[in-house]
């Protein structure tokens, strides 16, 4: 059977596919979390350089990864339900902006937490950090404008708009450790190879996996709850209501 | 394995402070998290229910 993608993007058969795949991404990123933390703790030798404070890292880039990638994902879906008018895609975007600010303030408290041994200071006005200060502030400015108005679909498209205006700042988060004199060191991992212990690497991709699928499932759960109230009037909902 | 013993894995070398203080809160981040979408989920379903009802009488 071919894979219908304009069957999957009603909201009424988006909602049941939903529901499915919610456990396997929550068990997936439960047991990809056990694992990358086993790693990151058990197998991961010392750091030669910054002792044990480096354990943080293995929270702290795929952290740092989620908050600007949900961020493209947000503004991904925002383009096309402002150039497609499609229903589902400004649900997927209001879906994710809390798992997104989420993963950000993360990043940013890790940061601030390996920065005072290592830097001696919690935070700095450098560009990474200011500029990944900057999109939490997006995040959280979103919310705010989401739940200011009233009107669903005057809501969207501002949403979108501000989403969209802001992503600019996620290219500017990732190439800061290059465009500028930043304390923040540069990024470990390049296309060109990597600087790091594999076994460190590993332990952090691993845990960049379970973000990721933690992601979804959030997102997921969250984009159920909001097809409910928005169909709440469709008839398969008022089934639902009766079950 | 670099532990000795179990206070040596909360010391995390001088950096326990430091690095449970991020594990911690992540952790705090992430339960606070599914505790509001499963609550949410809940809530919405319940208050369509009670709103169908008083739509239908």
């Amino acid at each position: 059977m071919a894979f219908n993608l304009y069957y999957y993007a009603a909201p009424a058969t988006f909602y049941g596919l939903a529901g499915r795949l919610i456990p396997w991404f929550a068990w997936g990123s439960a047991v990809l979390a056990a694992i990358g933390l086993y790693i990151g703790f058990f197998v991961a030798p010392t750091d030669f350089q910054q002792g044990e404070a480096y354990r943080v890292i293995f929270i702290h880039v795929p952290a740092a990864w989620m908050g600007m990638f949900i961020y493209l994902v947000m503004a991904f879906w925002s383009a096309i339900g402002l150039a497609f008018k499609t229903r589902l895609s400004f649900m997927m975007a209001r879906a994710l902006a809390p798992t997104g600010a989420m993963f950000t303030f993360i990043s940013l408290w890790t940061g601030a937490l390996w920065g005072k041994p290592m830097w001696g200071t919690w935070w700095v006005w450098d560009a990474r950090l200011t500029s990944t200060l900057i999109l939490l502030f997006l995040y959280i400015g979103i919310l705010a404008l989401w739940a200011a108005i009233d009107d669903r679909n005057r809501g969207d498209k501002a949403g979108a708009l501000l989403t969209l205006i802001g992503a600019v700042n996620v290219p500017i988060i990732y190439f800061s450790v290059q465009w500028w004199n930043t304390l923040h060191q540069g990024a470990s991992i390049k296309p060109s190879g990597t600087s790091m212990d594999e076994i460190m690497l590993a332990g952090m991709l691993i845990m960049a996996a379970a973000a990721w699928f933690y992601a979804i499932a959030a997102a997921l759960t969250r984009v159920r709850t909001i097809i409910l109230e928005r169909e709440r009037h469709t008839d398969w909902v008022k089934r639902i209501l009766e079950q | 394995m670099q532990w000795a013993s179990l206070s040596d894995f909360w010391a995390m070398g001088g950096y326990g402070l430091y690095v449970w203080g991020s594990y911690l809160v992540t952790f705090a981040a992430i339960v606070l998290e599914i505790i509001l979408l499963r609550h949410g989920h809940k809530d919405t379903l319940r208050r369509l229910r009670r709103m169908r009802r008083w739509e239908e009488q």
